[in-house]
Order: structure tokens, then C-alpha cells, then sequence
């Protein structure tokens, strides 16, 4: 029988307990893994173990997709009516809302983003997604289309099936509704993997799974907790799963798409990387753009696939805006901290990992000649894993801080006179997931985010996510498009239906 | 001060008490009508007033259309946004299913069906239509269109503004649902009036809409006359849309009342004498349980019933008699009986129409099956009926009775049914039983309604669209499509760089 991690906190944001299974949740049950291996969870703001998880492996996987298929086939589907659906998901939504303090704790604990951010932002996005597509569930719409009056020719929008998600550290309570939301009120059945740095919310979230009243295997995760290569690599090469979504680093989504070609074509969608422009004009609102520059880089301690780490800006505003941007730079200095403190905004990083990979990057670039205006080091705050928010200016195009994807609070700058010489530079890029433009001219607003090569574009704001209106990448950072209506057709595959009403041959 | 009105149900298939204040809700406060006269409310079941009611007038018409403006201008509309009235219509189904049973009853008490019914189908479906409509609030698409790289060309999907409703008394609650999920999920402000023969169910659930948290003025209930209320809103210079269900005469008016006042836009759900064509080749057991129910179904109030039933000489008198053995079966009785099918009509004057009809059906030469008589000394109960013989010209094959009255007619010929079904000026619904594909899908295809039923009757789903041809009406209700009825659509066109 897996264990409950439960810890008393007693902060000026939260005062309660907090807790949730470490077990693998599979088949509506919570079990310990087949090989009975763990994984740490660490505390970032502390550096201290949390707690041991159950680690899956391939024949946790195997289990998990039994059961996931027994379910498709008898007790979800199309079996279970949209309206249907749709109720369990907001049930499931009810449940959260309910406990939303301590999921929020929770997340606040195991990733180390101050409470603001995980109460204010990640909860309440979690929320209005798992909402969202409660009301999709019923609206699932295939099409009839005119042919000839010989013929009923239509089309349905089917689940697939079974579906492997895999989802990220960064967010992941979440990533958990982005994936599950659209995948269940389609009529999928899912395995999900959450990442093995952050399970805890993904395992107390199955507890409410479990208490809506989702038939056991057909709902979220028989989730196959952690254990990164091994999990994730079953799901990806698993011949009974027919679909997989991933979201995180370019890098092993490569991989994912390299096990589908290998296992059995299951259809890819993927959500990785960037390196988003952030391009700023001379007739940009200086104040404003500032503001948004430091929310797109520094938010999340800049683990944020869409950061907007590449921030361009026009010569004529360029002093200025360097002098107020590292000052709301060095701002976040003073409120970094523990999550549960007052008045903290900025957190650690989420792992030593991580840690040590941004640094190498901030080393990278001063080798390189770039100049750090702000930061460019370790915070004060030696236990745990805190960088400090960081400005590099003197950038050039070929340097590495400029084209690879820190994944930290560390902002390039660059300057530039011309618009097209500013679109050149921020398209050359193989990532394409997001790009910001700052500019009171309509003509030049519309016309530059027309011009940047991204899935998303931000005017006058940046990273500013709403749960209906769609995500996702060009180029390298990844294809297929989640949130809002499109994910509808994420998770659905369509059967056109020729039926012959009296054509005799 | 508007009054109470209290009463206490202790009968076989509910036990239970309700208390709910009867006035006119305007701006979010239950009132008096500005003539302070009131309106009897009729147990169709006995005959007997049960209570009185607010009524409306032309001058309360225009304290609500004020009060939705306002509202619509600071607290609805596109001040709130889809995530905001999607909470709130869901919180309003919520509320609705803990009162389900409350509700029922009263549905039953004011309509005279049965209690079962009002609890299987009417306020289950109700709720279910809130709920299906919360989910749509934030999902109103506009679209994007490629003109050429100098311009930048979208939709928005707005709300019209202040929308009148107005309601029939068949289905009360059900049909007040359809019309305030799709107007409120896209952001209007509403001016509704329920029917003066059924208001109960509608003044109960302002309650709820306050208890729910709707801004004041969002929602508006008006209880009161066609010729006055109606006339009211149909006319009025700032309602920018009325969506009416009644009969094709008033539906009438309300448009002509629409031409000569602001050519407000309007949606139309008339009546109907919907064709159910039944082939050799259908499952006739089924046939016949399917018939029954598109004729009985709500005793008959339901203007999609399938009223004319066609069923092809081969099998007509293997049809006729089991569908007259299952027309027997059905159980006429108080609405409050756990057994009873089939409970009185709405009230006198609708009792007397179909008895009217039933005498001209007499007259005219066609022959009573079954039926044709009243049931019982009290309260207005109708025996399910059954003509046969008759000829298309006849009055109860050519106009809508309203009540458990069947025509059914022999035929031979597949395209003379078609014919024979499609020679009518209403064109709501229809149905076909065959159980060849070729035959059931060509016949669908062909007949001319806005619902054509295949080997079912009667079928209605939150998120299928539903509506009329012809003289059956305009626009339709329910599904994705009811969202048009009640948004506007802006093209915005920003030029990027086009040089004059």
C-alpha cells in the first residue's frame, strides 16, 4: 500500500495541512509500483527532500494501458454521453475548487513558485480550463456535407482512445488540465505521466479523479507517475496507445516523435521549446513595456516555455529602457524568497539541475562578451535554488544566450534600428512558439505580428494565456495546438461516412 | 407589497411545500404590476383558481426594458465575459436540480401534466439545456478572414442588446429554458413574459436567478396578457429582437408588430400538423409505441406532434389495432397519480377547441375510432382520440387541434405519401418508419421540416437544433445554432496601410 505524504505548515499564506498519496494511481486504485522503486521529490526553496514517490516502469505502463483499453471499451467512449462527461469533469473542477488552498500549497512546495503565482495564476488557470472543457463535452460537432443528393455523406469526430500525455515541472497542476480537460470530454481514456521533479499536485489531484466518480481506468491518470526515461519511453513506444501529447523540451520531444515512427504511428502532438522575440519600437508605451518585459521573462523564475527571453529593442528608447528594466529587475531581489512568505514574487528554479544549467548559461554568455547588466549570478539565499534575475546586454545574434533556450530568468538584449532588421532577427530561429510587439501604431502592430514566425503573438502585453484561445508552436517548438476549440480537435479523429441512399450501379 | 403564494402538496407521487412571491420580477426586486391587478391561475385538473399572479402592463414593459438596458450597458453584456455568465447559468442549473422536484410540481399543478413526466422530462431537460448553454458562454467564436496583407478583417459575435420573450404554456419550464440559456450564455439582457395560462414555474425560478447571482435587470419576468404584454414587446422601440414560440397566428402579429415598430430581428416557433409516414417495411410494434407518443405525448400539446399518421395499406390494419390497444392502455388521470399517462388539458378554452375540432371531425364525415369524448365530470381531461376515414381537406387533417387527437390514413403510393405529407403550410417536423436505408433516408431527405425523425418521434436533444419550414416558423432553437439567434455580427475591417 503506497504511503500519504502529509506535512503542517504553519506560513502567512497558508496554515493547514497538505497532503496526497505517493502511489501510482491505476485502475481508479492507488498501488505501488510493479518493481517497487521510488523517486525524491525535493523542496527547491530548501534544497530537502519532500518526499519518496512511487517510480513506474514499463510494466506499470503495460498495467495502466490494460485498464485504460478495458475502460474505452465498456465504461467510457462515446459509450458515456457528452453531457455526461462534461458533469464528471465539473464535478472534478467543484472537487479542486473545494481544496484549492492546499493544492495550491502544495504546488508551492514541490516547485517552488511563491504563493501569488501558484494561487493567483496556476490554480485559477487550472480552474477556468477544467470548466472549459466540461462545456465541450456535449459539442463535439462533425459535419454533413453537401455531396449529391444520392448520398448522406458526414463526418464524426471520434476519441482515439487511449492517449499518453506526458507533462512538464513548470506548471504542473496546470499542464494536468490542459491535457486531461480536452482528452476526457472527448471520450478519451488517458495515461499520464507528470514530471518526476513535480508529482505531488498530479497525485492528489487523482484523489479527486477518484472522488468524482470517473469509472476506474477510463479516467486521467492511471497516472503513471515519474521516472522520466522509463515511463515515458513506454508510453511513447506502447503499441495500444494511439495517441500522445508531450509538452517540454525540444529535445526529448524528438525522441517522442522518433518512438511513434518506430512503435506503431501513434499520432504526435507536441508543445517544446522556445526562444520568443520580444520586439520593442521607439512609439512603444516605455512604462508599460517594461513591465511586460520583466512579467515575460522573470515570471516563474523564467521557466516558462513562451518567455520572451529575446527582447529587442528599437535605438531610440534603448537607454532608457534598460536603465527601467534592470531597476524592475533588481526589484525582484528584495522579494525573492520562500513561497509562503509575504511579499515574495520570485522563486528558486526547480532543481539543482536546473540551476546548474542556467548558470553554465549565464557562464556561456559572459565568455561569449555579453555584458551582465543585473544579476548574473546566485541569489544571497544559498539554500535553495535561487538565480538571480538577470540582464545580459552587448548581445549579439550567434551568441548562445541569444539562441538556445535558457529556461531561467535571464533576458537578452538586443538593439536595432529598422523593423525589418528587427523581424529578420527575431525569425532567425528554429523555436516559433511565441513572440510580443510593443507599439502604439495599429498599422505596425498588426503588420510585425503578422510577420513573426510564432504560434502566438502578444501586443502590448506578453505571455498573457487564456484558456480559450489556442496554444502551441511553428517550427521547432512544436505542432498541434491546445487550449481553446482547437484541442477539440486534438483529441479527435475524424471518420468521414459515405452512406449510398439509392445510387444502383 | 406583491403577495405569496403558498401551498402545500400532499399527494401520491410528491409530498412537499412551496412559498415563492408572486409579483413581477423587474431590476431584481419582485413587484407589483403598475395597475396592481392581478391574474387567476387555474388547476386544469379541477377547474378551480389556485392563486393569483402580478399582472403586467405596457408601462411595466418599459420600467423592464430600461432596467435591462442599464444593466446591459454596466453589469451584462460584454462587461461580464463568457467565463463570468457561464458561471452563473451553471450556478442557476445547480440551483434548479436541488428545487427539481418543487419545480416539478408546480409544472404539473399549473399545466395539468403529470407529475412523472414534469420530473422524467421537463425540468430534467430544463436543466440539462442551463447547463448545455453555461458551457457555451465563453466559447462565441468569431471568425478571421484573408482579404489581402493590408488588412486586418475579423467578426465579433456581440449581443444584440435587450431581447423580448415571449412563451407557451405546453411546456413552461422546458420553453423558458430554451430561450434565457442561449440569450443569457451570449451576453443579453432579457424582457420575458411566460404565459398568463402557466406562470408558476417561471416566477419560481426568479428566485433562483436572483439566488444565483444575476446582476438586477439582466433577467425580467412579466406576467400578463398577448394583447397587452405581447403586444408590448413585440412593438417596442428599444427591443432589439423578440423570439416568440406560440401559435402561427399570434406569430403573425408579433412580426407585424416587428415590421411597424423598429424591425426589430425575430425568431419564430409556430405550430405544426406534422406527418408521420409509416411503410410496410417498418417494425410495427415499434411504429405503434413511436405513434403514440407523437400524438400523446404532453396530451397532445406539443407543436411537433406527429398528428397526421400515414401508414401504407399493407400493414395499416395490423397498425391500427395495436395502435388503438396501445392507445387504450394509456392511463388518463390526475396529474398527481403515480399511474397516470396523460393528465387534463391546459384549461377551458383549449378544452373547448379540441372538442370542437372532435365535433367537426364528426361532422365532416370522418369516423371516431377511439375517443373523442371527455373524461370524467372534472377538470378538463380529453380521451385519447383516434380518426379514421378521412380525406385530406378536413379540418382535423388540415389544422392544428392541440390535443390527443390522431388522424390516421391509409396510403398506397411512396410518392403520393411525400405529396400528400409535404401539402400543408406548416412544416415543423416529421417522421418515417421504414427500415430500409435507402427508404428512410431518401423520405427524410424529401419531406419538408425542420426535423425529420427516422423510426422515432418526438426526440429532442439540448445540443440539436430544432425548428420550422414554411408557416411553422423562423430561426432555429436549441444546439449551436440557437447562439445566431441572439448575437449580432460587427465585420471589422482595420486597414493596415492602404493609401488613399
Amino acid at each position: 500500500m503506497p504511503e500519504t505524504f502529509k506535512v503542517e505548515l504553519d506560513t502567512p499564506a497558508y496554515k493547514g495541512s497538505v497532503s496526497c498519496n505517493t502511489g501510482l494511481f491505476i485502475n481508479g486504485k492507488f498501488v505501488d509500483a510493479v518493481e517497487g522503486g521510488t523517486i525524491d521529490v525535493i523542496n527547491p526553496s530548501t534544497g530537502k527532500l519532500l518526499t519518496k514517490v512511487a517510480a513506474a516502469t514499463s510494466k506499470d505502463v503495460d498495467i495502466a494501458v490494460a485498464a485504460a483499453k478495458k475502460a474505452y471499451k465498456t465504461s467510457w467512449g462515446l459509450k458515456v454521453p457528452g453531457a455526461q462527461r462534461g458533469e464528471l469533469l465539473m464535478k472534478l473542477a467543484t472537487l479542486l475548487e473545494a481544496n484549492i488552498d492546499e493544492f495550491a500549497a502544495l504546488e508551492c512546495l514541490n516547485v517552488g513558485k511563491p504563493w501569488s503565482e501558484s494561487r493567483g495564476f496556476d490554480m485559477k488557470l487550472t480552474l477556468q480550463t477544467l470548466k472549459y472543457y466540461a462545456g465541450w463535452a456535449d459539442k463535439v460537432h462533425g459535419h454533413t456535407i453537401e455531396t449529391n443528393e444520392q448520398k448522406l455523406a458526414y463526418t464524426r469526430h471520434e476519441p482515439y482512445g487511449v492517449v499518453g500525455q506526458i507533462i512538464p515541472w513548470n506548471y504542473p497542476l496546470t499542464m494536468v488540465s490542459w491535457k486531461i480537460g480536452p482528452a476526457l470530454a472527448t471520450g478519451n481514456v488517458v495515461v499520464l505521466k507528470p514530471s518526476e521533479i513535480t508529482p505531488l499536485t498530479a497525485l492528489k489531484f487523482a484523489s479527486l479523479v477518484q472522488e468524482a466518480g470517473f469509472p476506474p481506468g477510463a479516467s486521467l491518470e492511471s497516472n503513471v507517475s515519474p521516472s522520466g526515461a522509463t515511463a515515458g519511453t513506454a508510453i511513447s513506444m506502447h503499441p495500444d496507445i494511439r495517441k500522445i501529447a508531450f509538452t517540454g523540451s525540444t529535445l526529448t520531444g524528438r525522441k517522442i516523435q522518433e518512438a511513434s515512427a518506430k512503435s506503431n504511428l501513434k499520432v504526435v502532438t507536441l508543445e517544446l521549446g522556445g526562444k520568443s522575440p520580444n520586439i520593442i519600437f521607439d512609439d512603444a508605451d516605455l512604462d508599460q513595456a517594461v513591465k511586460w518585459a520583466a512579467i515575460g521573462i522573470f515570471s516563474n523564475s523564467g521557466q516558462v516555455c513562451t518567455a520572451g527571453s529575446r527582447i529587442y529593442v528599437q535605438e531610440g528608447i534603448y537607454d532608457a529602457f534598460i536603465k527601467a528594466f534592470s531597476e524592475a529587475a533588481a526589484g525582484l531581489n528584495t522579494k525573492t524568497g520562500d513561497p509562503f512568505s509575504e511579499g515574495t514574487i520570485h522563486g528558486p528554479v526547480v532543481s539543482q539541475t536546473q540551476f546548474d544549467r542556467v548558470m553554465s548559461h549565464i557562464d556561456a554568455a559572459k565568455a561569449e562578451g555579453a555584458i551582465p547588466f543585473i544579476g548574473g549570478e546566485r541569489h544571497s539565499l544559498t539554500e535553495g535554488f535561487f538565480v538571480k534575475p538577470t540582464i545580459f546586454t552587448n548581445c549579439t545574434p550567434d551568441m548562445k544566450i541569444v539562441q538556445e533556450e535558457v529556461f531561467g530568468p535571464v533576458a537578452a538584449v538586443v538593439k536595432f534600428k529598422t523593423e525589418d532588421e528587427a523581424i529578420e532577427m527575431a525569425n532567425d530561429t528554429n523555436y516559433g512558439l511565441a513572440c510580443a510587439v510593443f507599439t502604439e501604431n495599429v498599422s505596425r502592430a498588426v503588420r510585425v505580428s503578422n510577420a513573426l514566425e510564432a504560434g502566438m503573438a502578444w501586443v502590448n502585453c506578453n505571455i498573457t494565456t487564456e484558456y480559450n484561445v489556442p496554444f502551441g508552436g511553428y517550427k521547432q517548438s512544436g505542432y498541434g495546438r491546445e487550449l481553446g476549440a482547437y484541442a477539440i480537435d486534438t483529441y479527435t479523429q475524424v471518420k468521414a461516412v459515405h452512406i449510398n441512399v439509392g445510387l444502383k450501379i | 407589497m406583491a403577495s405569496v403564494f403558498t401551498h402545500e402538496f400532499n399527494t401520491p407521487a410528491y409530498k412537499g411545500k412551496t412559498s415563492f412571491n408572486t409579483g413581477l420580477y423587474i431590476d431584481g426586486k419582485f413587484v407589483e404590476g403598475s395597475d396592481k391587478t392581478t391574474i387567476d391561475v387555474v388547476n386544469p385538473a379541477t377547474g378551480k383558481i389556485v392563486t393569483k399572479v402580478a399582472e403586467a402592463t405596457a408601462k411595466d414593459v418599459d420600467i423592464a426594458v430600461a432596467a435591462a438596458h442599464k444593466a446591459f450597458e454596466t453589469t451584462w453584456g460584454l462587461n461580464m465575459g463568457g467565463a463570468g455568465r457561464s458561471k452563473l447559468l451553471g450556478k442557476l442549473a445547480q440551483l434548479m436540480e436541488e428545487h427539481q422536484q418543487e419545480l416539478a410540481a408546480l409544472e404539473a399543478l399549473d399545466n395539468g401534466k403529470t407529475f412523472t413526466w414534469a420530473m422524467d422530462l421537463d425540468t430534467t431537460f430544463a436543466i440539462d439545456t442551463i447547463r448545455y448553454y453555461a458551457g457555451w458562454a465563453d466559447k462565441i467564436h468569431g471568425q478571421v478572414q484573408e482579404t489581402d496583407e493590408k488588412k486586418l478583417s475579423y467578426t465579433r459575435h456581440e449581443p444584440i442588446g435587450v431581447v423580448g420573450q415571449i412563451i407557451p404554456w405546453n411546456f413552461p419550464l422546458l420553453m423558458m429554458s430554451w430561450k434565457l440559456g442561449p440569450a443569457l450564455a451570449t451576453g443579453n439582457c432579457i424582457v420575458m413574459k411566460p404565459s398568463e395560462f402557466t406562470p408558476l414555474t417561471a416566477i419560481r425560478m426568479c428566485e433562483l436567478i436572483h439566488e444565483a447571482g444575476f446582476p438586477p435587470g439582466t433577467f425580467n419576468l412579466l406576467t400578463g396578457y398577448g394583447h397587452t404584454v405581447g403586444a408590448a414587446i413585440s412593438g417596442h422601440m428599444k427591443i432589439d429582437k423578440v423570439a416568440f414560440t406560440g401559435s402561427t397566428l399570434v406569430g403573425r402579429k408579433i412580426m407585424e408588430a416587428a415590421a411597424k415598430s423598429n424591425l426589430k430581428d425575430i425568431t419564430l416557433e409556430l405550430g405544426g400538423k406534422s406527418p408521420n409516414i409509416i411503410f410496410d417495411d417498418a417494425d410495427v410494434d415499434q411504429a405503434v409505441n413511436w405513434a403514440a407518443h407523437g400524438i400523446y405525448w404532453n396530451h397532445g400539446q406539443a407543436c411537433c406532434a406527429g398528428s397526421r399518421i400515414f401508414v401504407q395499406s399493407g400493414i395499416y390494419d395490423d397498425f391500427l389495432a395495436k395502435f388503438t390497444e396501445k392507445t387504450r392502455s394509456l392511463k388518463v388521470g390526475d396529474p398527481f397519480d403515480v399511474d397516470s399517462y396523460q393528465g387534463p388539458q391546459v384549461s377551458k378554452i383549449q378544452y373547448d377547441r379540441i372538442m370542437d375540432y372532435i365535433q367537426s371531425g364528426k361532422d365532416q364525415g370522418a369516423t371516431v375510432h377511439l375517443g373523442g369524448d371527455r373524461n370524467g365530470t372534472e377538470g378538463f381531461y380529453i380521451n385519447p382520440t383516434i380518426f379514421t376515414d378521412t380525406t385530406p381537406d378536413m379540418k382535423i387533417v388540415q389544422e392544428e387541434i392541440f390535443g390527443p387527437v390522431g388522424v390516421v390514413i391509409k396510403f398506397e403510393d411512396e410518392e403520393d405519401v411525400i405529396r400528400q405529407a409535404n401539402d400543408t403550410v406548416f412544416g415543423l417536423a416529421a417522421a418515417v418508419f421504414s427500415q430500409n436505408i435507402n427508404r428512410a433516408l431518401n423520405t427524410a431527405h424529401r419531406l419538408k421540416a425542420g426535423t425529420a425523425w427516422v423510426n422515432c418521434v418526438n426526440q429532442l436533444h439540448s445540443n440539436v437544433p430544432f425548428g420550422g419550414f414554411k408557416q411553422s416558423g423562423i430561426g432555429r432553437e436549441l444546439g449551436e445554432y440557437a447562439l445566431h439567434n441572439y448575437t449580432a455580427i460587427k465585420s471589422v475591417q482595420v486597414n493596415l496601410g492602404h493609401v488613399m
